[in-house]
């Protein structure tokens, strides 16, 4: 059935408190937070920023598991609609606790550290602790730091936190969720749609397609249609920017979207797959990716958040894209009229205008492995190490043949309008001799490359420098003598 | 003030120096702690959002709301000409307007004010303001405002001995210029007030504030009602560090303004970008120095001006300016001395109050004059430090004449440089630098000396309220404000001491105006100083009426009267406090108490520079090491080792989170927080994306922190404990030393490296040092 047949006047049904909670009549771009603090008076999660950066809204999601139990993910309520809540498990930091008062073992263990101050922050903490806990209960220092990215504390100097997070397994081994979590499958199983979402208040039509049909279906029939994928960004034009949008397309529903699998040679990245769910795989290419898609922003905003979107989106210092343009990614753009599939080069086209037609999104990304002999490197610089927007961002990739530079693609982020290869500094490298003289050219060669940004995050003087620098530096470890990096988790 | 009963064998639950958790710690975790936009909305309230200021310094031609007012939802719509009182919230210098009048200076500046059904209506009525603007000219800089000589308050100067004639004979001369930033709060919770009309016109506020008595006199005042009309509450805040001294009388003004007039409760809460866009935050500061000193780096001669932003109004930059000055000797003797300050008017937000208030700014800048000397001399700038310390009996008197009685940096800092490993660490590093060509280390030790009490004595002062009820539980109320600083646990520590009963017999509860009038901010670390030893009064109170009703009673002398484990003996007779709490109350004793306290022996003069304006000082230490790119500029802190004298601690829990809390934040100031401003003064790093404080990752890995062992205040402070909530947060000059510690490994020069050293700062600092540019 199409979606365009249905009612518009689906309820949202998510779990909550053990039990289906439905909402009707409440406007789709109404976000958790505020439902929760408005329409529930339900004020344990609280706004610091209302734009995914402080995690004091964070929640988790909880969603059956493959393995029988349930994933549980961090998340920012600030800046998540509440259409995208269907069919899943809301938890707060209300839930945690007994109905006895006793406390979670990550509560007990904050309380146990000192964790607090002025309190503020820490229910949002509490959460991201309750999702690591699930996923791991003697965590290692670096994966505490990683999860708590996203939670920004300013009373405790985090010490005690982190404490916390590392004695947390100490306490007991299983909580109520476990010893639920059939409960909650059950209920879940109950909530799942066969078609997609279609739900309208306050004058925004909102649908979840369940299908690419489906989809193409209701954006031929609204071309106008916004849409919103993992809506990190989405989320702030209508929190900062307070835009109104009349209608809305939703792809998180839409499992062809989110797979994530190998095409023979190619990782192939559906459009709508999370960052989270993309990581591993990018990892798998090269452990710099590793270190650098975990500086890209936070768990909170990775579990939401989409590659698809992150190139969509074609902001000129996302961290998608540098890394992408040098892996030799391409993009495929679907729409009713079918697929097309174009160099990631060629689809950022000007500031924030891409190659997407009306109609058409962006289906998938494919990124080839890299070549034998191929020196690659991904870095990331920006004021603060961790959830921070990249003043600079740069990915190498070059092939080297008998000492001889045989091709190069250097990706850079904040160095122009768009995410842009440097032609001319790949031009001064292909075809010389891997050398420092060489390395210099390709350095002086950035000038014509680039008129870099100049705003807060950085100089045009510090980017234009640290660009340079940085195939200095990528030299430098080609020759593998010096130590070149510092990082955060040091 | 320091008989307490000796009975540590067995003490009561939460006595004084338990580290006991935060009384709200469980309910601060379970989301059960109430802030002020949690607290149960009444029926028909209103929700304010204000229109800005687009323009950095403009006439206001004319104002029309017709459509506005007209708007769905929108209940009332005002400006500056519908302010029945005064429109003025100046704390120190009359003319601070909440809506702006005739004129806007700068941009964010609140002009209308619109009361709706939801926040959202309000917002969106917004853009039907009509407001007609002639734009002037902006001065935007400390620069552009001292080359005009514009300033918000009369510059002040602090001088001992003859500073031109020191430096015209000193063996070397040294000058410099040095930057320093400012610093956005940045408490998780903005600022927000819940105004509710009450009966004969009179209004009951929650207002997220560290001063309640000061927002009821500004709301009273620009309501044109008297103080006993306006009842202000606070239970906690989630956060404050200074920016809810002095900023929150005006949102708190503007929702009873609503309130009052359209008799509904009224809240106004504000967004990030809209809270950080308005309040005021720390000065930044521009400081020209000229030193001169010895072949050991001694400093002989100082001539030194701190010019601060102060923004568009003064608020309390004056007394800010004055803390500057009053730290721009740090833990260093100055002969012959001039230090001049600089309120400096610009057309930006109204910088205030921001943990230490001043004092960090002039704290570094003096630390800059010694490390640039050190680097001039070739020596480890520790060594210069040292020879600079105050004397114990010489060399021990400040540049406001007040007498140095108390100083322990000299063991201190020894003690720290033991523990820290400094000499051997500062021999590996040198070592490492040699051979690493990219990456380079850094090693800074840096000490410091802050005066506890307000300048302004007679803030000095506080109250609290004790009852006793007939089963024995004990109400607590004080002045003080909890913003999670852990104050209301202190005293509550303070109390269960006196009285020994334990710590959960005694109810906290909300900071009240009706209950405790004309306090002092919560501010300028003294809270505990202040409130605890009300509060101890009034305890000893009780427990003085309850001695006597004991020995009465039970025919004993009083002196066989003894508290002890929530019992009281008497002679033979032991009964829980409880019963005897009951039995007083059946003879009439009276079970309710207030204590008052005021600081002893300070006093300024502020006219001559002079007087003993601290009555004691805290002191601290800190080592820090951080590894560079020299390519990029990237940096980390890779260790700290933090040494920090409380006195004698109430609760060293809760005292180590204050001293972690306020390095991390002080590191925060140093390294990653840039307020950064566009051409037209429109402030572009206004929400986290953009303005970026510490995160956990940001906290060395190896971090090492301790209390002075044994310490007690040299005063009689309550329990002989020290101030704790200001100080720690200069152990972070130690951050911004190391750093250009490794610059100056890197440059092999001495560099220039303004505050916040960002990595685009240390790279460029390398880049220009090398370059051979000018150096300080």
């Amino acid at each position: 059935m199409s979606s365009e047949g249905r009612s518009l006047n689906d309820p949202i049904r998510f779990a909550l408190d053990g039990a289906m909670h439905e909402i009707t009549g409440v406007a789709p771009t109404t976000t958790v937070l505020e439902y929760l603090r408005g329409e529930l008076r339900r004020c344990g999660t609280k706004e610091g920023c209302a734009e995914g950066d402080c995690g004091a809204c964070t929640v988790v999601l909880a969603e059956p598991a493959p393995d029988g139990g349930l994933t549980y993910r961090a998340v920012n309520s600030c800046i998540q609609f509440v259409p995208t809540l269907d069919g899943r498990a809301l938890i707060t930091v209300e839930n945690l606790a007994a109905p006895d008062g006793t406390l979670h073992p990550v509560q007990q263990a904050m309380v146990d550290c000192h964790g607090s101050q002025c309190g503020f922050c820490t229910p949002g903490f509490v959460m991201s602790l309750f999702a690591l806990w699930h996923a791991d209960k003697h965590p290692s220092r670096n994966a505490v730091e990683e999860a708590l990215a996203g939670n920004l504390c300013r009373c405790t100097g985090y010490r005690p936190i982190l404490d916390a997070a590392l004695a947390m397994g100490k306490g007991a081994a299983a909580d109520r969720f476990d010893t639920d979590a059939a409960t909650l499958r059950t209920l879940l199983g109950r909530l799942a749609r066969d078609t997609g979402l279609s739900y309208a208040a306050g004058g925004t039509r909102f649908w979840s397609p369940h299908s690419k049909a489906e989809l193409f279906t209701i954006l031929a029939a609204h071309p106008d249609a916004a849409i919103l994928a993992g809506g990190t960004d989405f989320g702030l034009w209508v929190t900062k920017q307070h835009r109104r949008f009349d209608k809305i397309v939703w792809l998180g529903r839409l499992a062809e979207l989110q797979q994530v699998a190998r095409d023979g040679d190619v990782l192939s990245i559906g459009g709508a797959a999370s960052w989270t769910a993309a990581l591993p795989h990018l990892a798998a290419l090269h452990p710099d990716l590793d270190a650098y898609f975990k500086r890209f922003a936070s768990v909170q905003i990775r579990n939401a958040g989409t590659v698809g979107g992150n190139v969509a989106n074609a902001s000129p210092i996302g961290d998608g894209p540098p890394v992408l343009l040098a892996l030799g990614a391409a993009v495929v753009l679907e729409g009713a009229a079918g697929a097309r599939t174009l160099d990631l080069a060629d689809f950022f086209q000007a500031y924030r205008r891409t190659a997407l037609r009306p109609g058409e999104i962006v289906a998938a990304i494919r990124v080839p492995p890299l070549p034998p002999g191929t020196r690659f490197a991904a870095y990331k610089l920006s004021k603060r190490f961790d959830q921070d927007i990249s003043t600079l961002a740069a990915a190498f990739a070059v092939s080297i043949d008998d000492g001889r530079v045989a091709a190069a693609k250097l990706g850079f982020g904040g160095m122009a309008a768009i995410p842009q290869r440097a032609a001319a500094a790949e031009a001064a490298l292909t075809g010389q001799p891997w050398s420092l003289a060489t390395v210099q050219t390709a350095m002086a060669a950035l000038d014509r490359d680039f008129r870099p940004l100049d705003d807060l995050r950085g100089s045009a003087r510090y980017r234009m420098a640290a660009a340079r620098n940085l195939l200095l530096r990528f030299w430098h470890e080609s020759q593998g003598n010096v130590a070149t990096r510092v990082t955060a988790h040091g | 003030m320091d008989d307490a009963p000796d009975l540590r064998a067995h003490p009561v639950r939460g006595a004084v120096g338990a580290a006991a958790a935060h009384d709200s710690a469980h309910k601060h975790v379970a989301g059960a702690a109430i802030y002020v936009d949690d607290i149960p909305e009444p029926p028909d309230l209103l929700h304010v959002w204000c229109v800005m200021s687009p323009h950095a310094h403009a006439r206001i031609r004319s104002i029309d709301l017709a459509d506005v007012r007209s708007a769905p939802g929108v209940i009332d719509a005002v400006s500056a000409a519908d302010i029945p009182g005064k429109n003025d919230i100046g704390p120190m210098v009359a003319g601070e307007p909440i809506l702006a009048e005739g004129i806007v200076e700068y941009v964010g500046q609140p002009v209308v004010a619109i009361a709706a059904t939801s926040i959202k209506a309000a917002r969106t009525a917004g853009a039907l303001a009509r407001v007609e603007y002639d734009v002037q000219p902006a001065v935007l800089t400390v620069d552009d405002a001292l080359a005009q000589g514009l300033f918000v308050a009369p510059p002040v100067e602090f001088k001992r001995g003859d500073a031109a004639a020191a430096l015209a004979r000193a063996p070397n001369r040294l000058s410099g210029t040095f930057r320093i930033g400012g610093q956005d709060h940045f408490y998780l919770e903005g600022q927000v007030a819940l105004a509710i009309p009450q009966e004969d016109g009179d209004l009951l506020i929650h207002s997220s504030t560290q001063h309640p008595s000061e927002v009821q006199k500004m709301v009273a005042k620009v309501l044109g009602l008297a103080a006993n009309a306006v009842t202000v509450e606070v239970r906690r805040m989630g956060g404050g560090f200074g920016g809810k001294e002095t900023q929150p009388a005006m949102f708190a003004a503007i929702a009873a303004l609503l309130a009052q007039r359209t008799r509904r409760p009224v809240k106004l809460r504000l967004d990030r970008d809209d809270d950080m866009m308005i309040t005021g935050k720390r000065h930044d500061f521009v400081v020209r120095w000229q030193a001169g000193f010895d072949g050991e780096g001694r400093i002989t001669a100082l001539d030194m001006d701190l010019a601060a932003r102060a923004g568009h109004v003064a608020d309390l930059s004056p007394a800010i300016v004055d803390r500057a000055l009053f730290h721009a000797d740090n833990c260093y003797y100055i002969p012959d001395v001039r230090l001049r300050g600089f309120a400096c008017k610009t057309h930006t937000q109204s910088n205030t109050a921001f943990r230490g208030f001043g004092g960090p700014q002039g704290m570094i800048a003096i630390e800059e004059v010694v490390d640039a000397i050190a680097r001039r001399l070739g020596r480890d700038p520790l060594a210069v430090r040292r020879v600079n310390f105050y004397g114990t009996t010489d060399r021990n008197v400040t540049p406001y004449h007040m007498v140095v009685e108390d100083n322990i940096v000299h063991g201190l800092v020894d003690e720290l440089e033991r523990w820290a490993d400094y000499q051997e660490r500062r021999r590996a590093i040198d070592a490492f630098n040699r051979t690493s060509p990219i990456l380079k280390k850094g090693l800074a030790l840096t000490p410091l000396k802050f005066g506890i009490s307000f300048t302004a004595t007679f803030y000095n002062q506080a109250g609290a309220l004790l009852h006793v009820y007939t089963d024995g539980s004990v109400h607590l109320n004080h002045g003080g404000t909890e913003m999670g600083q852990g104050l209301f646990m202190k005293v509550a520590q303070i109390v269960a001491e006196e009285l020994q009963i334990d710590v959960d017999r005694i109810k906290i509860s909300a900071t009240n105006t009706g209950k405790v009038p004309n306090t002092s901010a919560t501010a300028a670390s003294a809270g505990t100083d202040l409130n605890g030893a009300a509060a101890q009064i009034a305890a000893r109170t009780i427990r003085g009426r309850l001695a006597d009703f004991a020995a009465a009673h039970f025919a004993v002398p009083r002196e066989a009267v003894r508290f002890r484990r929530n019992e009281v003996e008497a002679g033979a007779n032991v009964v829980p406090f409880a019963t005897l709490a009951a039995l007083a109350y059946r003879a009439r004793v009276q079970l309710s108490a207030t204590g008052f306290y005021k600081t002893p022996k300070i006093h300024w003069d502020r006219d001559n520079a002079r007087g003993r304006p601290f009555l004691y000082f805290a002191y601290g230490a800190a080592v820090a090491e951080v590894l560079v790119d020299t390519l990029t500029g990237e940096y980390k802190v890779t260790r700290a080792d933090l040494l920090h004298d409380v006195g004698h601690s109430i609760n060293p829990a809760i005292d180590r989170g204050q001293v972690e809390g306020g390095f991390i934040q002080g590191m925060g100031w140093l390294t990653t927080e840039e307020l950064w401003f566009d051409a037209k003064g429109r402030l572009a790093t206004h929400a986290p994306s953009t303005y970026k404080i510490p995160v956990a990752s940001d906290l060395p890995r190896d971090f090492r922190v301790r209390l002075l062992e044994g310490a007690r205040n040299a005063e009689d402070t309550v329990h002989r404990s020290k101030a704790v909530g200001e100080p720690p947060l200069m152990l972070a000059n130690a951050v911004f030393f190391a750093l250009k510690d490794a610059v100056a490994a890197a440059a092999g020069a001495a560099p220039s490296l303004a505050a916040p050293a960002t990595p685009e700062r240390v790279l460029l600092a390398i880049e220009d040092a090398r370059g051979g540019a000018a150096t300080p």
